[in-house]
C-alpha cells in the first residue's frame, strides 16, 4: 500500500522565486534565509519520496472569483506555470500521478469531502516556490505532484479543524491505494503576514514560534485557532497557515521533527520551514 | 441588522469578505484580465479605454487610474488581484505595502528589516492590545 512519510510546511512567499529565478540567492538580503534551505534539500534528495502532495492556495492565477472551490484536487498529467502577471516563472511544468490523484478525489467524495476536481489547471507560485525551496533549480522536477488548493483569498477560508480532518482524510486515501508508493505531503503559506492596509508589513514571532512549537507537540490545539485569531496576531494573509493542518493531519499524532527554519523578512512576510517526519514509517 | 464582524476591530485590515467580495467583483476582474500579456499591453497603451471594457464605478475608476492603493481596498478591491495593476507598473509587493501603510518605501524596508510591524498597539482600532 501507499504511505504518507513525512510532511513539509514551507512558506509560499513569490519574492523567494523571483530570489531563485534571478540568480539575487548569494545577496546580502537574500543569504540568510537561503543558508537555512540546504539541509532540507539534502533530506529530500535523500528521502527520494515517489510523489508529493501540494497543499497550497491559488492567487488570482488558475481561479479568479468567477468560480471559489473551498478545495480541489489536479488529476492532469501535467499542469503549466502560470502567468501571474509578469509572465511565468522559469521553471518547469510541474507532472502530475493522475492514477493517485483521481483515487483521492474517489476516496476523500466517497469519506464525506466534497472535492472540486480540476482536470486542466496551471499552478502558481504558491506551488513552485515551495519546490524551489527544497528541490533547488532542477531541469525537471524529482517527483510527480498532486496539487491539492485550498481557497484562502475569499472569506472565510475552510477552518483549521476542517483542515486537518481533510488531512486524516487524505491519510486513509492514502493507506488504501495499492500502488507501493512513499508519499510526501507539503502544507504552504504563512507564516505571519500583512499585504494589506495600513497595517503591512505585520510580523508576530512569538505567535510563529508558538505554531512551529505546536505542529509538532500539540497539532490540535492548533486547529482551535479562529480565522479572527489568525488575523489578528499573524496578519490578515497569515489565515493561509491553515493548509498546514491539512498536512499535519495527514501525519501520525506523534511525529519527529527533523528540522525547522525561519526568517524575517522575506519581501513581507516570516519565512517558515519545517520538516516533520511520520515515527511508524521510519 | 447583524452585528459587524468581529475582525472588523482590527485596524487597518480590509478583509475579502462578502460585503466586499460584491462591492468588488467588476474591479478584481479588470485586475484577472491582467494575466495575460497582450491585455497588459492593451491596458499600457490606454488605461482609460481599457477599462471601459470593465463594469467599474466611477470610484473604482479614479482609484485605478490614480493608484491609489488603499481606496480600491475600500472600494471592494482584492490585494491579490489589485497587485497585478502593480506588476504592470514595475511595482512588487513591497513597494505596494509601503505605500498603503503611508510611509517612503525605505522607512518600510528598515522596518521589515527590523523584523515587522510590532503586533502590539496594533491588535484593535481602539489601540489596546
Amino acid at each position: 500500500m501507499a504511505r504518507i512519510v513525512a510532511g513539509i510546511a514551507c512558506s509560499h512567499v513569490p519574492a523567494i522565486g523571483v530570489a531563485m529565478d534571478r540568480g539575487m540567492t548569494g545577496n546580502d538580503y537574500w543569504d540568510p534565509l537561503f543558508k537555512g534551505y540546504g539541509r532540507a534539500r539534502e533530506w529530500l534528495a535523500n528521502l527520494a519520496p515517489d510523489v508529493a502532495i501540494v497543499v497550497y492556495n491559488d492567487h488570482a492565477s488558475a481561479f479568479s472569483l468567477q468560480i471559489i472551490p473551498t478545495f480541489l484536487i489536479g488529476v492532469a498529467d501535467q499542469f503549466p506555470i502560470a502567468d501571474e502577471g509578469f509572465g511565468p516563472r522559469p521553471v518547469p511544468a510541474v507532472q502530475g500521478h493522475p492514477e493517485l490523484a483521481w483515487h483521492l478525489a474517489e476516496s476523500l467524495i466517497l469519506d464525506e469531502f466534497d472535492m472540486t476536481i480540476a482536470n486542466e489547471m496551471p499552478v502558481d507560485h504558491g506551488l513552485t516556490v515551495p519546490l524551489s525551496i527544497t528541490c533547488g533549480q532542477p531541469a525537471a522536477w524529482p517527483f510527480p505532484v498532486i496539487p491539492l488548493c485550498v481557497n484562502v483569498v475569499q472569506y472565510p477560508p475552510p477552518t483549521g479543524l476542517r483542515c486537518f480532518k481533510l488531512g486524516r482524510a487524505i491519510r486513509r486515501a492514502v493507506e488504501e491505494y495499492e500502488g507501493d508508493l512513499r508519499v510526501v505531503i507539503y502544507g504552504t503559506g504563512g507564516m505571519s503576514h500583512q499585504l494589506q492596509g495600513e497595517r503591512a508589513g505585520l510580523i508576530n514571532r512569538e505567535f510563529d514560534k508558538a505554531f512551529l512549537d505546536g505542529m509538532t507537540r500539540d497539532p490540535a490545539a492548533l486547529t482551535k485557532i479562529t480565522h479572527t485569531e489568525y488575523m489578528r496576531e499573524a496578519g490578515s494573509e497569515g489565515v493561509e497557515m491553515v493548509m498546514w493542518h491539512v498536512m499535519r493531519g495527514a501525519l501520525d499524532e506523534e511525529v519527529a521533527e527533523i528540522y525547522r527554519h525561519y526568517h524575517v523578512p522575506a519581501s513581507n512576510t516570516a519565512a517558515g520551514l519545517m520538516i516533520l517526519e511520520n515515527r511508524s514509517v521510519r | 441588522m447583524n452585528q459587524p464582524p468581529d475582525y472588523e476591530s482590527i485596524p487597518g485590515t480590509y478583509v475579502y469578505d462578502s460585503r466586499r467580495g460584491r462591492m468588488g467583483y467588476a474591479l478584481n476582474m479588470f485586475c484577472m484580465s491582467l494575466n495575460k500579456v497582450e491585455n497588459r499591453e492593451a491596458f499600457k497603451q490606454n488605461q482609460a479605454v481599457y477599462l471601459d471594457r470593465f463594469a467599474l464605478t466611477a470610484e473604482q475608476r479614479r482609484a485605478v487610474l490614480d493608484r491609489d492603493w488603499l481606496g480600491m481596498l475600500k472600494l471592494g478591491g482584492n490585494i491579490y488581484y489589485t497587485i497585478k495593476i502593480a506588476f504592470c507598473d514595475g511595482l512588487t509587493f513591497q513597494d505596494v505595502a509601503g505605500m498603503m501603510s503611508g510611509v517612503p518605501k525605505e522607512t518600510y524596508a528598515q522596518m521589515m528589516l527590523a523584523g515587522g510591524r510590532n503586533p502590539a498597539g496594533n491588535r484593535y482600532k481602539s489601540g489596546h492590545g
